[in-house]
């Protein structure tokens, strides 16, 4: 008997028990989707949390007054000064900085035309603050170096304050008023994703620090220094170097704990991983059950059809149908119904893939396919096979009685 | 002319211990090709039990079997696979038809184990369901047919593949009276065209088609009569 003839027997037994077939695919297909599914949700999320994170720039770090006593320009004599951060910027003791950026920041109402609003963020800081603060413009240009030496009145808009200052017209080289100084925009930031959902990430205007001061801020202390590493890697040894230098610089407190504090995005950024990490294991755990549950199902129904199948077997066999045809025929059927499933049941989650889920887009991964798919498969031939050898091995009369 | 079924003191015992059963005592028999044997015995004769291992279902304790002059128990699994296949056929008194498969399918089946291609395999399937008389019922699946039907479709299948031996074992007990004369008709026909037909039955009536009536008891033979068969002259 030929193997094109086998498969052929193999496709008419599965067309034979249409709804018997249907439902062991249904749930071969079930088990499938759901892992790739949830897997990738767990991957889509804890990718989001990460995107959100390296928005902010990972290889910075953020010196604030100490304490959590609220570091506003106004408060603490001590804390942190220009002189500060100029000490920070020193290529012997701290080899590995890039670049500092002294930040002051406020709220304060532009106002262009007749139009007026109010920024919740006014920040003064150096030239360096873009790169450091992974703020990018999308269109003019930043300050430089020299705007900021020579105390020029110039200005970069965030996306909202472009909006709602310069409906339909190119800030660019407009002037504002701001506290009664004119400043000119020179340039718009980039659209950015609002990090942490508090405030509106665009809704922020950078001028240079010396104007700033002059205009704003008074020449009390600064808000916080940014420190930009100069690799990311080089986060933790750059904390070190300059904790020397602040430890040095920055008086303690009158309760003794230290004027200043350190915060790195990337320390954010291992805390979240490992949050989204355990998100993921327990979205794959859950996944694991249901591929179980899964494969519990796809086990039943090829055990609860042992009977019939091992009588059909006895049959074959009285006809005089080798064993090797009789494996071969229903090993094919046990394959054919597993991947068929297996198949449709990755592309039913490549498809669900396309959806958002509870807010979150899936990344599929792509072990996750492989893994659901083996596991099918290979349940699938188990417990397909198995009961088809033993039953290919009985004497016809035994195969025939079996209850 | 050597017989076509030659068995000699054949013995079966099921379990063990206590539970021993001796299904077969020793049973010698010849039967001579175009004979129509009909085997009869209560309840527990024993009767299934020397059938099956006729149909190389089972396998003895102990004796020898020889058809058509080969030694059955010594042949390896796919030998005897080959003589099912060539050699016998095989009709059960359940039937036994592949559910949810056309009574066409089910006939061409022993002859796809044989290796036939699918034109060749069709034309004889047809034929053989034309025998008995269901040509026009081919494309119908075992549940689509009544009792009787489906036992001439077995009939059919028993017979496509031009077995030296058919074998059929009570092949009316599950049929109304009607269906019993249809199938008997046909087995008259069979013999009429020479093949071996072995049958077992409890019905005196279906037993007095044969023209050879073997009577078991208890796992032996208890009588061996030729007689003038009622369907004969039919």
């Amino acid at each position: 008997m030929s193997f094109a003839e086998i498969i052929r027997f193999a496709l008419r037994g599965l067309a034979a028990n249409k709804l018997r077939s249907g439902l062991t695919m249904l749930g071969i297909l079930i088990g499938v989707a759901s892992v790739i599914l949830l897997v990738a949700v767990g991957n889509g999320s804890a990718k989001a949390v990460s995107d959100r994170i390296s928005a902010l720039g990972t290889n910075t770090l953020t010196v604030s007054t100490g304490g959590g006593r609220g570091g506003g320009a106004s408060t603490s004599s001590s804390g942190l000064t220009l002189k500060v951060a100029d000490a920070l910027d020193d290529p012997v003791l701290a080899p590995d900085v890039k670049s500092v950026s002294p930040v002051v920041s406020t709220s304060a109402t532009i106002a262009y035309g007749s139009t007026s609003y109010d920024v919740n963020s006014f920040v003064g800081s150096t030239a360096s603050y873009f790169t450091a603060a992974n703020y990018p413009l999308a269109s003019g240009s930043a300050f430089s170096t020299d705007d900021d030496a020579q105390g020029r009145r110039v200005v970069v808009i965030g996306q909202t304050v472009a909006e709602e200052l310069f409906p339909g017209v190119d800030p660019v080289g407009e002037q504002v008023t701001v506290s009664g100084a004119l400043f000119t925009v020179v340039g718009v930031l980039d659209e950015k994703s609002s990090s942490g959902g508090f405030q509106d990430a665009n809704d922020v205007a950078i001028a240079p620090i010396t104007a700033v001061r002059q205009v704003l801020t008074g020449y009390g202390a600064l808000n916080s220094i940014l420190v930009e590493a100069a690799d990311s890697k080089m986060v933790s040894t750059v904390t070190s170097e300059i904790t020397v230098i602040l430890n040095q610089r920055v008086p303690t407190s009158s309760s003794g704990s230290a004027g200043y504090t350190i915060r790195s995005a990337s320390q954010l950024l291992e805390t979240q991983t490992e949050t989204a990490d355990t998100f993921t294991t327990l979205l794959g755990a859950v996944a694991a059950i249901s591929l179980l549950v899964g494969g519990i199902g796809i086990t039943n129904i090829m055990l609860v059809t042992v009977t019939e199948r091992t009588r059909e077997i006895g049959i074959r066999k009285a006809l005089g149908a080798p064993r090797r045809v009789i494996l071969t025929q229903f090993l094919i059927e046990a394959t054919l119904l597993s991947f068929i499933g297996g198949g449709l049941g990755v592309a039913a989650a490549l498809i669900g893939a396309n959806f958002k889920i509870v807010g979150v887009t899936p990344v599929v991964v792509p072990s996750s396919v492989v893994l659901a798919l083996s596991v099918s498969v290979v349940i699938g031939l188990f417990f397909g096979g198995l009961p088809a050898a033993r039953a290919a091995r009985l004497r016809p009369i035994d195969a025939l009685r079996y209850e | 002319m050597h017989p076509v079924l030659d068995v000699r003191s054949l013995t079966k015992v099921y379990g063990e211990g206590e539970a021993t059963v001796h299904a077969l005592r020793g049973v010698t028999l010849a039967i001579a090709r175009g004979e129509y044997v009909a085997i009869m015995g209560s309840s527990g004769s024993g009767k299934s039990t020397l059938m099956n291992i006729l149909g190389c279902l089972d396998v003895p304790t102990a004796g020898r079997y020889l058809l058509d002059s080969v030694d059955v128990s010594r042949l390896s699994d796919r030998q005897l696979a080959l003589v099912r296949n060539r050699l016998i056929g095989f009709v059960f008194q359940s039937f036994n038809l592949i559910p949810r498969t056309s009574a066409l399918g089910n006939v061409e089946l022993p002859l796809a184990y044989a290796g036939m291609h699918a034109r060749e395999r069709r034309r004889r399937a047809m034929h053989a369901l034309d025998t008995v008389g269901l040509a026009d019922r081919h494309d119908h699946e075992p549940n689509q047919l009544s009792g009787g039907q489906q036992q001439r479709v077995a009939v059919a299948r028993a017979l496509v593949t031009e077995p030296a031996l058919l074998l059929a074992d009570e092949p009316t007990g599950n049929l109304d009276s009607h269906s019993t004369e249809d199938v008997l008709t046909v087995f008259d026909e069979l013999r009429a065209a020479g093949r071996t037909i072995v049958l077992i039955t409890h019905e005196p009536e279906v037993g007095a088609r044969a023209d050879r009536l073997i009577k078991l008891f208890d796992g032996e033979i208890q009588s061996d009569v030729r007689q003038h068969a009622v369907g004969a002259a039919g």
